[in-house]
């Protein structure tokens, strides 16, 4: 499976990735390779997916608790002013 | 304090005041502060005094401490309250944890006290911590290997007896292989066991925390008090976590059956580890134990299918990582550039995984991918539970090789994700399971796994310490 340089560029775009010219080459190479691997599970049928944790998962009232200290998680954010996180333009 | 004291030792100790947490800290962190390994990212120096004092006069007060005064080294993907909790990645280098995971919570009701946060790879992506930001730990069995991963901080401290006890976490095997590189003891819990609030995400259907030791004891006294259900993860099971330590020293082999899967068994795997599988399994044979051959057909898989559904999940958990509310932020005009500069901060193997996983979920490829693999997974659990008709544990190699030189694969990332060939099934099938120490080739220890069904700790508990009561933890250094 052969992944070409848009591919993976097209990747880094959905995944909000900014790759150097090196990067593209090397996962170009790598990703194909991995994918050439993962390609052994062809000739499995589909069918039954399965998540794990099946038994339990108990359901919890849905109550609002306090946050005791919301300004320690705005300290976390590197640019919070006004209450409100600050970034850079979104729009021209 | 000997640096070997076992963390069962220790408590019994400062619970009848024959010594104090404070001189055990003490220990503790000067031995810590002699470690040459690169095992921990950071120290709590004044923070664990302090936490030991206050040990000490809940002691005085009389409270009885499950782990009165127990060093623990937690993983840096873990949660810790006013300080640092890095992931191995500059994206959260400056982050300060404004709350405890539930596991240290319990931790510190049990008056455990952490001393320091360890080494990994990045997001726990890695079996060798050569992929975290602040370079990798060194094996303490040979400065020039790896320390296995990504739990590679953890383990190293342990086997180099900076701490008794340590918490890991593994989504593929990121506790058992290190224990096995380092000669520790490492423990994978069921899927569920152990709460997750406080664990950094990773792939969130298979990751859980898990325990690392000295000795069998150690590591089920520490899961002891770090597992049980918890409101704050949906994902914890209700069962009540019951006695793992008391009584196990006492089990017998007699009327046990043990599976070897054969699978595990075939090309690649080290004669010298497949010995020490043989001589494990003849020592359960020689006290009684039905040993039967099994088969797990579709294990062979278990890396492909890892690759696709745990990188998927990786890719969806790291979004977050966008530069705005907490962490790194690359400086930038507009936010569409500040996102992409502020991701380009990832090391090679997060940008790698994060890749495969938008490749694998992405319109046109879903199907083909994600939808086959969880479709293998299936499979997989399947396999398992036709086995548990017929055995109580599976005991298998926990990695194919010894510990690999430091950089030895950094250049190929298919070969190290094979790593993980005999660790990931557990985690796909979400059972517990555990690397004992077993032997080891040229002073590098071998690690043999036994694994159970979903719930089954106390099983594995008591097969693992049959087995260690031979091979004394430690004696392969």
């Amino acid at each position: 499976m052969k992944i070409t340089p848009e591919e993976v560029r097209h990747i880094a775009r959905l995944a909000r990735l900014e790759l150097t010219a090196d990067e593209v080459t090397r996962f170009q190479v790598e990703l194909s390779q991995i994918l050439d691997y993962v390609a052994q599970l062809e000739d499995i049928e589909s069918g039954a997916s399965a998540e794990p944790p099946p038994p339990g998962q108990p359901l919890r009232q849905d109550v609002v608790e306090p946050c005791a200290d919301p300004s320690a998680l705005h300290r976390q954010a590197p640019d919070f002013v006004d209450g409100q996180f600050r970034v850079p333009r979104v729009v021209e | 304090m000997n640096p070997a004291a076992s963390a069962t030792v220790i408590s019994a100790k400062v619970r009848s005041g024959e010594t104090s947490a404070i001189d055990v800290v003490d220990g503790a962190l000067a031995r810590v502060a002699a470690l040459d390994l690169n095992a921990f990212i950071s120290v709590r120096t004044e923070a664990a005094r302090t936490d030991a004092a206050e040990v000490d006069r809940r002691v005085a007060e009389g409270e009885s401490l499950a782990l009165a005064g127990v060093p623990v080294a937690l993983k840096d993907n873990i949660a810790l309250r006013d300080g640092p909790t890095t992931c191995g990645s500059r994206l959260l280098e400056p982050y300060v944890s404004p709350y405890d995971a539930t596991v240290v919570t319990r931790l510190k009701a049990a008056g455990a006290i952490v001393v320091g946060k360890t080494n990994l790879d990045e997001f726990a992506m890695g079996s060798s911590t050569e992929n975290s930001a602040f370079g990798p730990t060194r094996n303490p069995h040979d400065r020039d290997r790896v320390a296995g991963g990504s739990s590679g901080g953890s383990a190293a401290a342990v086997a180099a007896g900076a701490v008794p006890v340590a918490l890991g976490s593994s989504t593929g095997g990121s506790v058992r292989q290190p224990a096995a590189f380092c000669g520790v003891v490492g423990v994978k819990p069921t899927y569920g066991r152990v709460s997750r609030y406080g664990l950094v995400a990773f792939g969130s259907s298979f990751d859980q925390i898990g325990t690392l030791a000295t000795s069998v004891e150690d590591a089920a006294r520490l899961l002891e008090v770090v597992a049980g259900s918890d409101s704050s993860d949906a994902t914890t099971r209700p069962e009540p976590v019951g006695e793992l330590t008391a009584g196990i020293d006492s089990w017998e082999p007699r009327a046990a059956r043990i599976g070897w899967p054969k699978e595990y068994f075939a090309t690649g795997l080290d004669p010298e580890i497949r010995r020490a599988c043989e001589t494990a399994l003849e020592r359960l044979a020689a006290g009684g134990a039905e040993i039967v051959e099994v088969s797990l057909p579709h294990s062979e898989r278990g890396v492909a299918v890892y690759y696709i559904v745990a990188i998927a999940e990786a890719s969806s958990n790291l979004a977050r990582y966008d530069g705005v509310r907490y962490g790194f932020r690359a400086p930038a005009d507009d936010l569409q550039s500040m996102y992409f500069r502020t991701r380009a901060a990832f090391g090679a193997e997060v940008k790698r995984r994060i890749m495969l996983g938008t490749y694998v979920l992405s319109a046109g490829y879903y199907e083909a991918f994600y939808g086959k693999g969880t479709a293998v997974r299936a499979r997989i659990t399947a396999d398992f539970d036709a086995v548990w008709e017929h055995v109580d544990a599976l005991l298998a190699p926990t990695t194919p090789t010894p510990a690999f030189r430091i950089g030895e694969k950094v250049e190929d990332p298919l070969e190290m994700y094979l790593n993980d060939i005999y660790t990931v099934s557990a985690n796909l099938a979400g059972i517990p399971a555990i690397s004992i120490p077993y032997g080891a080739i040229d002073g590098l220890p071998i690690g043999v796994q036994l694994m159970g069904p979903p719930l089954s700790e106390r099983r594995l508990f008591e097969v693992a310490g049959f087995l260690e009561a031979d091979v004394a933890p430690g004696s392969t250094a």
